[in-house]
């Protein structure tokens, strides 16, 4: 299906991340930054679904937004920090993170003009129908073969795994 | 999120917390799980105007500490100012669910004081009626207690099953719920024309009905995992505190009044007394549904052979018994509802004292659900089957 | 203007697959107006079916049998004050019913009523509808931490834990019946409509396929599903007798309404995913076996003859009326409802014989795409009318018995069933 209005999509979606992004870290309330963390991502999956990867974007819509922030919101509501919202809003190491700032600036700007070679010229268009395949291949590999990135999906799963036993051990009492 | 009763300015609250160990805590904090709720007296699960502080250690119980008295009356304080026969209406104000037996209690323990014996016909009428009238008390503990479990439908059907017997009350006496059917002496109605045959019919029914209920609930995964080992009583436990009724015989102790000290003409009747084995929730209602079909064979036994002759023995116009005091107790549906009676020598009691089997039930409460989770205390305390008319009166 | 929406007329694609804009917009408008009359339906049938499972009538005053009662409620609710609990967060708790009405809504894109009755037909449909369905949980739990009270916010936390973890075995249960749509052509689609269609082309609904293993994860689905929309016998979090309130207890009026509104839309577009991936979603029953024109005919005539006979029990209804001049209204308003109904079925059978022939005639397509939408309600109208069944009868589980029958009972049971589908379809093809 031809694309329809992509540039306008494309400045809101951008957009809302920027500033959803803005409200992350200059809310007060903490779960009113959770909640500008959701819009941030639901417009990251949107861009996703604009470089034709619908994979990811649902991929993203289900896992980062419905489980990750559902889980983040879970620990905020049930730990009491109302006393963060009541410091104080710059503290007095703001000069030291400002030249940071200005330096991870620098940095993404010399690696964008210095590796535009990188970038190719247009977006390659690989057909959107096929994106959940290819990462099936990428990930199970072809019939007959073995994929590029099943052993690292494996482990992957299995640090996972780790996680959850570590979280649980952490939390019971006793087991 | 833990919260403590600010209720130190009443000083009941703080006599009563003492079941909490709030006095002398082990640990000088508050553990951050631990937290006090209260539950009541306004609360739809409650069965009436019953406040329950329970002690929490994030979802287990630690303790509870009931506070009754909303609904206290002073009946037996009534009881003092009125003759025995005024006082009769008062009785079944008590536990209202099952007036009849109540008054069968009062009235036969004002008979032995006055040392007279109701007529035979009137102790056949007096327990077709509280065999009648404990079917309508299961059968609403039954919808109430399936309802707080979450089974919404069961209630509809005891409901409708319990009309039957309330038209039969109401044809007799007059009245549904709080009928006074008996007087002191025997009966003052006679039996309605088509009274036996409506008794009859009554047992053909609700006997198919009773089934009803129970393949709705008996073989019910659900209801299984939400009564199995849920509010577990030994009877060691339950003799030493004093727990009688279904309660009691759900732990495996078989004693019933009503062949332990047969009362009115249960002597002649021929029936079983159901007893359970672990004393959980599945076993009290399983000992319920089985007292049904007893007290159905009861009433049929009794309905086919009541005897000719009088309903009222002789008794004096004004009741003047001999100075003395009786206890008096018999198998109601809740429990063993027992009656002391000091009499002396007037025509108003001296002291009435009602033994309350939901009130002595109800303290086994905080042994039944000591580790369990918050949702089964409104298990639990549906089980016992309280009134609390009958703990607070 | 006129030539870009006739265009479409004739495709047998959906309007997203066509990039016709006006026709997608239309359906969505459609399908919008749709779910709204489904779920005042749906309300009147809960409190219809459920009075009469508890041996009452239920509503039979406002309107004949209560048909308006949906309306009088969502009146009543509109008129009400609209409270918000002192210290609460204005924004969120604003927002709060919004996020779950907004996941219920967007799911119904994919939905596919048709092979070209959809809205969309994305490649990643059934992916698409499971994200979505997951962000309603963050309107759950979002509700009650912006009510400022402590009940409301374990409440809420308990159905969020509960949906989180249903949702694995849900997941679980149709990766095993996605995995069957790649059994004829050796890859598979995670399309909706290429569901169905597979399917069809396979002349099995995946509820019979590799008996039991379909039915198994069905099964899985079928159950998840009833705890993902926290409705009974897994309502524990949002039951009256229970101590926590539940998330929406200080919601009131129009609000309030909003998460009823999304619960419902919920149930019926998980129900709608439970019909497409194991139930055949539009297809009529057997339609490889009974190939003939002369059986499409008789399929065909199913829409008819069911608006039939909800007429001819209107009309009953309407005989059986008391004649007393207190009723004249209410059978004078069934009796128009009777005649309504009378007048779909006419109009329905007319169009099943008109487009009894199969060639590509203005009636002949009507007639087909009627039948599809049918099948598909009636399907998903069996599950509604199960979702208020279970409510009738069961009992509610504890939360802790809730939450170890969703990780130790439901996820072990739908791994094994995706390892055993897997194996046996490796090993049939």
């Amino acid at each position: 299906m031809a694309p329809v209005a992509t540039p306008w999509f494309f400045y809101v979606l951008a957009g809302l991340a920027v500033a959803s992004g803005v409200a992350v870290i200059t809310r007060r309330n903490a779960v009113h930054s959770a909640l500008a963390l959701i819009v941030t991502l639901l417009s990251v999956a949107g861009l996703y679904l604009m470089l034709y990867a619908p994979f990811v974007f649902a991929v993203q819509l289900f896992v980062y937004a419905g489980g990750i922030m559902l889980l983040f919101l879970f620990v905020i509501m049930l730990v009491n920090i109302e006393r963060s919202s009541k410091e104080r809003r710059f503290n007095r190491m703001w000069p030291a993170g400002l030249v940071a700032a200005c330096a991870l600036m620098a940095l993404f700007i010399s690696a964008f003009v210095k590796g535009r070679t990188l970038f190719p010229d247009r977006m390659i268009l690989l057909p959107e129908s096929s994106n959940t395949q290819q990462i099936a291949g990428l990930l199970y590999g072809e019939p007959g073969r073995i994929g590029q990135y099943t052993f690292a999906f494996e482990i992957a799963s299995l640090l996972l795994l780790v996680a959850i036993l570590g979280a649980v051990i952490m939390t019971k009492k006793k087991i | 999120m833990s919260s403590h009763t600010n209720d130190t300015t009443n000083d009941v609250s703080s006599r009563a917390l003492s079941n909490l160990d709030l006095e002398t805590p082990a640990k000088p904090y508050l553990d951050s799980n631990e937290l006090i709720i209260n539950m009541g007296p306004q609360h739809p699960a409650t069965h009436g105007v019953l406040r329950v502080i329970l002690k929490l250690d994030g979802e287990k119980v630690l303790g509870t500490e009931c506070v009754i008295g909303y609904l206290h009356r002073g009946v037996e304080k009534i009881a003092e100012n009125r003759t025995y026969a005024m006082f009769n209406p008062y009785i079944d104000r008590m536990d209202y669910v099952a007036a009849v037996s109540n008054g069968l209690g009062y009235c036969e323990a004002v008979e032995k004081l006055l040392n007279v014996e109701a007529p035979r016909r009137a102790k056949y009428i007096r327990v077709i009626l509280t065999e009648l009238n404990r079917i309508a008390s299961h059968q609403l503990w039954l919808g109430t207690h399936a309802l707080d479990i979450g089974a919404m439908t069961p209630l509809f059907y005891t409901f409708r099953d319990r009309e039957e017997i309330l038209k039969i009350f109401e044809k007799y006496c007059g009245a549904r719920l709080t009928t006074h059917a008996f007087r002191i002496g025997g009966c003052q109605y006679e039996t309605y024309a088509g009274f036996e045959k409506e008794v009859k019919h009554f047992l053909t029914y609700v006997a198919p009905k009773i089934d009803e209920y129970e393949a709705l609930l008996t073989t019910n995964r659900i209801w299984l995992e939400r009564t199995k080992n849920v509010g577990m009583i030994s009877a060691a436990d339950a003799i030493a505190l004093g727990v009688t009724g279904p309660v009691l015989r759900a732990s495996g102790v078989q004693w019933d009044l009503r062949k332990a000290q047969p009362y009115a003409a249960y002597s002649e009747f021929d029936f079983e007394i159901p007893t359970g084995e672990n004393g959980d929730t599945y076993d009290r209602y399983l000992v319920r549904m089985a007292e049904m079909r007893q007290s159905l064979r009861i009433i049929e036994q009794a309905v086919n052979r009541i005897p000719e002759g009088p309903i009222m023995a002789k008794v004096p116009k004004v009741i003047k018994p001999p100075v003395g005091e009786i206890y008096h107790s018999i198998e109601a549906p809740k429990g063993e509802l027992g009656y002391f009676i000091v009499s002396d020598g007037s025509t108003q009691p001296y002291r009435v004292r009602v033994r309350p089997p939901s009130f002595v039930n109800l303290q086994a409460l905080d042994r039944m659900v000591r580790g369990l989770l918050v949702a089964d205390v409104i298990a639990v305390i549906g089980t016992i089957d309280i009134v609390l008319g009958e703990v607070d009166r | 203007m006129p030539s870009f929406i006739m265009s479409y007329l004739g495709s047998t694609v959906t309007p997203g697959e066509a990039g016709n804009q006006f026709w997608a917009l239309m359906y969505v408008l459609i399908i919008f107006a749709g779910v709204s009359v489904a779920v005042m339906a749906m309300n009147w049938l809960e409190r219809k079916a459920l009075a009469h499972f508890q041996i009452r009538l239920g509503p039979m005053r406002v309107g004949p049998h209560g048909l308006l009662q949906p309306i009088a409620d969502a009146i009543k609710l509109m008129l009400k004050e609209d409270i918000i609990p002192a210290n609460a967060d204005q924004f969120v708790f604003w927002v709060a019913p919004l996020i779950g009405l907004l996941a219920a809504f967007t799911v119904y894109t994919v939905i596919p009523f048709g092979p070209s009755q959809a809205v969309s037909d994305m490649n990643i449909g059934i992916l698409f509808m499971l994200g979505v369905s997951s962000l309603g949980v963050l309107g759950i739990v979002v509700a009650g931490w912006a009510s400022n009270s402590h009940y409301p916010l374990i409440g809420a936390l308990r159905s969020g834990a509960q949906m989180v973890s249903y949702e694995v075995a849900m997941g679980l249960a149709v990766v095993s019946a996605i995995l069957m749509t790649s059994l004829k052509t050796g890859t598979g689609t995670l399309s909706m409509i290429g569901i169905v269609q597979s399917q069809q082309q396979q002349s099995v609904w995946f509820i019979f396929k590799f008996f039991p293993l379909g039915f198994i994860a069905f099964g899985i689905f079928a159950i998840a599903m009833i705890a993902e929309t926290n409705r009974a016998p897994f309502d524990m979090a949002e039951a009256e007798s229970e101590l926590t309130a539940g998330y929406h207890t200080e919601y009131s009026g129009l609000r309030w309404s909003l998460f009823m509104l999304a619960e419902y839309a919920t149930m019926i577009a998980v129900s709608s995913i439970a019909v497409t991936l194991w139930l055949g979603g539009w297809m009529r029953p057997f339609p490889n076996l009974l190939h003939a024109p002369m059986w499409d005919f008789i399929f065909s005539l199913f829409p008819g003859l069911t608006f039939l006979c909800l007429a001819t029990i209107a009309f009953i209804g309407t005989a059986r009326m008391p004649a007393h001049s207190f009723f004249r209204i209410q059978r004078i308003g069934l009796a128009v409802f009777a005649a309504l109904l009378g007048f779909l079925a006419l109009l329905l059978l007319v169009i099943a014989v008109a487009g009894r022939s199969a060639d590509a005639s203005l009636a002949a397509r009507f007639n087909e795409g009627i039948g599809y939408v049918y099948w598909f309600v009636l399907k998903v109208a069996v599950f509604m009318y199960l979702f208020i069944w279970y409510r009738a009868t069961w009992p509610r589980y504890r939360f802790d018995q809730l939450m170890r029958i969703g990780w130790k009972v439901m996820l072990p049971i739908s791994l094994g069933v995706l390892v055993v589908t897997a194996i046996v379809g490796v090993l049939v093809s």
